[in-house]
């Protein structure tokens, strides 16, 4: 509990601290007005698509309580989807279903739920049941996301994901987010998953951690943290720096999935990302954030342009 | 740095007027700095109202005649009334007249009294009266009474004892003699009986920022030459609190002629005051500025020594969060729950705290399954915590724990949005995270707490109005603090393992 780091130490390699994050890089470029851009799922989805973004599919959107009823329209369409609410946060309310058939609906743990079930879930998520404030919301309906094999092993139930902090439109950090048991599934690194730190400019696994210790294994499949690599990592990077010009928001989170088929979807934006990145890669952000600060200029620099210096720069 | 500047000469100058007011009022006015060695002063305001009738009105009130305390200054606010202490008759009083009063009248009368500590030889008992006889049957049950607790004891203070633990029973006798007089009745009547001098008496129990108090009828008994007071009504007073004896068979506390529904509350707060100050109190005392907050009601004065507290608190949050990193819920949350603390003690608030909220979590796990829309989810919490707060008053009370009647002083509100919040934390994060931040909250309110409870943190705030101008700039100024949190330190460990040189290599 006492054993703590010299401040004097954690500065000379650039760690940037919890009032350092909130004062000087989150209220000087993250405007109040583009909040909402990230805080509603389904607004950032619809700016995704009109910026060119891959995200999952949109199979559907519920905003009335009316429409519920109509709901079997979509659903009929696809074997298997994804609800949540717009508005919902530390992943609640998300109902996955793999498949239907005369059973009912197959959940991802193997259960099955009826149809009257799906409409009773989506009704609490237009009453707000999920989201924070209690608010009504709305209920977005995605296509599932196939997972690329390339994780195999490396979660456990939930969905592995890529958080890059994305500073003025540079991808600064990078990290792999693994749930585990102690998660229970969820890719929150402040509930137990891991962290797997990977390169900016190479997509290769520096170091992990968990619960801001480093480890070597996945805790629960007992997978080589270290041997993973990221393949066509230029692309996310090009899908990551582009969420800048989107959300307008100078120090943002990318949550990125990749699917098998589509590659790398944009799954959801933070105006707050967390600090424990800076563990998973043994590097604090500061010197990145500082040189990307000094750049200056006025013209600004284009996606293609951003993605060649974080690989030049950042390598 | 220039962009800055004008915020560091918002702190200069809070510094500066903070530390001027803090310099003139100690050495100008002689406000002391520290608590210690002064003289300890009773304010007490009795309030007196009542409905004029369109007629003349008289209103007399009983002023204190208790040898133990010395009148230092006393002061009538009275709209139009004409007004006259009068202290050479038998018994001292202030009455308020005027022609005509119709309608709803408010009177002030503020007295200032010092304890004094070695109080003259006070009068002995005038010679035993007969006692009246009460009639039957109560008078053969006071003799039934009396016998008892003659046969029970050895001496007079004995019998004294006996007598009230007798009155304090469920005895038959005791309870029919109860269903005609009072409690302090029945004693002294028991007394003269026993031809030990006593009488009723109401005094007024003098306990710091209280208001709307009134009398507690006390019995005063001559026993080893000298008056000692009973209290037989209320059977948990605090024994170390100064008590101010006001009525001695004086007739009665307040009469009013020509108005009705008449009634007085007091108000009673404690100053110290150097002998200085005191002094100058008197030079002083048309003068707005310096005399700040003295010259307003007591009632209101007690009111801002509550208040001025909560600047200390908000510090002390500040200072947690920004500093050391703790977790809490709810912004300021804990300052208000350390202000319950201040009335219920420190260990039954952190008990009664843990207790509410632990059950409220428990009974709110089940509101969640029956899928409530927040406003109508908060007031259910809301109305839970109440019944809570019933329920544990009621058990409380019923095995005798009556420290723990002070569970009414949490606020319920916050509470239940307290509660509201741990739930749904609980869902979205785990038990550990409500752990973690209930523990933060309850670690920033027993702080909080400790610092608004200290003598000097108290006086200082009160006193010296310059010192929130100081807060003020610390918190300013931490607002700005953009350094490591201690906890970071212990967080960010594992980063100081590595050697340095291998951020410079990849970086650059």
């Amino acid at each position: 509990m006492f054993d703590l780091a010299s401040p004097f130490e954690l500065h000379k390699r650039g760690v940037m601290g919890m009032n350092q994050r909130n004062f000087s890089y989150i209220a000087k470029y993250n405007k109040r007005e583009f909040y909402p851009n990230v805080d509603d799922k389904l607004k950032t989805k619809v700016l995704a698509m009109e910026y060119g973004l891959a995200v999952p599919q949109l199979l559907g959107v519920v905003k009335y309580q009316h429409d519920v009823k109509e709901v079997y329209k979509i659903l009929d369409q696809h074997q298997g989807f994804c609800i949540k609410p717009a508005k919902g946060s530390g992943g609640k309310g998300i109902l996955v279903i793999l498949e239907s058939n005369k059973k009912g609906y197959k959940k991802a743990s193997g259960e099955y739920v009826s149809y009257d079930e799906v409409i009773r879930h989506i009704s609490n998520i237009l009453a707000g049941l999920f989201s924070l404030g209690g608010t009504a919301d709305v209920a977005v309906i995605e296509a599932l996301i196939e997972f690329d094999p390339v994780f195999d092993g490396l979660s456990h139930e939930g969905v592995p994901d890529i958080r890059m902090i994305v500073f003025q439109g540079y991808p600064v950090m990078s990290m792999l987010r693994l749930a585990t048991h102690a998660s229970d599934g969820k890719a929150n690194l402040h509930q137990g998953a891991v962290g797997v730190g990977v390169g900016i400019a190479d997509g290769i696994a520096r170091s992990a951690v968990q619960f801001d210790r480093f480890v070597e294994k996945h805790p629960d499949t007992g997978k080589e943290l270290s041997e993973i690599k990221i393949d066509g990592w230029r692309r996310l990077l090009h899908l990551s720096a582009s969420c800048y010009e989107m959300s307008g928001l100078g120090y943002l989170g990318a949550d990125i999935v990749l699917d098998r088929a589509r590659g790398p979807l944009v799954l959801e934006l933070n105006a707050r990302p967390g600090l424990a990145i800076q563990t998973a890669n043994r590097m604090g952000l500061l010197p990145r954030l500082k040189k990307i600060e000094a750049i200056g200029g006025r013209r600004r620099a284009s996606v293609d342009e951003r993605v060649e210096y974080v690989f030049k720069n950042f390598a | 740095m220039s962009e800055r500047a004008p915020f560091f000469f918002l702190i200069l100058a809070l510094v500066i007027v903070g530390l001027t007011t803090i310099y003139y009022r100690h050495v100008e006015l002689g406000v002391p700095l520290t608590t210690g060695e002064r003289v300890t002063i009773w304010q007490i305001e009795a309030e007196i109202s009542f409905i004029g009738k369109a007629e003349p009105v008289n209103a007399q009130l009983s002023l204190p005649n208790d040898a133990g305390f010395e009148l230092v200054e006393e002061f009538t606010a009275s709209p139009a009334y004409g007004v006259h202490v009068l202290r050479d008759q038998a018994f001292p009083k202030v009455v308020w007249s005027k022609r005509i009063v119709e309608g709803r009248q408010t009177l002030y009368y503020r007295g200032s009294y010092k304890e004094v500590d070695n109080a003259g030889a006070e009068a002995p008992p005038a010679k035993i009266s007969p006692f009246d006889v009460w009639e039957e049957p109560y008078q053969s049950s006071a003799q039934t009474v009396l016998n008892d607790a003659y046969q029970r004891s050895g001496d007079r203070e004995l019998l004294l004892l006996e007598v009230e633990k007798l009155l304090r029973s469920d005895d038959q006798n005791v309870a029919l003699l109860l269903s005609r007089h009072s409690r302090s009745q029945v004693f002294t009547h028991l007394l003269d009986m026993a031809g030990v001098p006593s009488k009723s008496v109401g005094g007024l129990v003098l306990e710091d920022g209280r208001r709307n108090q009134s009398l507690i009828p006390l019995v005063s008994v001559y026993l080893n030459d000298s008056w000692q007071l009973y209290n037989l009504e209320t059977p948990d007073w605090d024994q170390s609190l100064p008590i101010l004896l006001w009525l001695q068979e004086s007739p009665g506390l307040l009469d009013v002629e020509g108005g009705r529904n008449s009634d007085v509350v007091f108000s009673i707060s404690r100053i110290t005051k150097s002998t200085l100050q005191e002094a100058k109190a008197s030079l002083n005392e048309a003068d707005l500025f310096t005399s700040g907050l003295y010259n307003l009601p007591i009632s209101e004065q007690n009111l801002f020594k509550g208040i001025l507290l909560l600047p200390i608190g908000a510090l002390v949050v500040v200072f947690l969060r920004v500093i050391i990193g703790l977790k809490c819920s709810g912004t300021f949350m804990p300052i208000l729950i350390a202000t319950s603390f201040i009335q219920t003690e420190l260990l039954n608030g952190v008990l009664g705290f843990l207790l509410i909220v632990s059950t409220g979590l428990v009974i709110r796990s089940y509101l969640s399954h029956l899928n409530l829309l927040l406003v109508s989810r908060i007031s259910a919490v809301v109305i839970l915590v109440i019944g809570i707060i019933v329920v544990f008053t009621i058990i409380a009370f019923r095995l005798g724990l009556t420290e723990a009647l002070t569970i009414t002083f949490f606020p319920m509100i916050i509470m239940a949005w307290t509660i509201e919040r741990m739930s749904i934390l609980w869902e979205e994060e785990g038990g550990k995270e409500v752990l973690v931040q209930g523990g933060g909250s309850l670690i920033v309110a027993v702080v909080a707490y400790l610092m608004m409870d200290n003598d000097l943190i108290r006086h200082w705030a009160f006193n010296f109005l310059g010192v929130h101008a100081l807060i003020m700039a610390a918190i300013l100024l931490m607002g700005q603090y953009t350094g490591y949190r201690l906890l970071e330190l212990s967080r960010f460990k594992p980063m100081t393992d590595d050697p340095l040189i291998d951020n410079k290599m990849t970086d650059n």
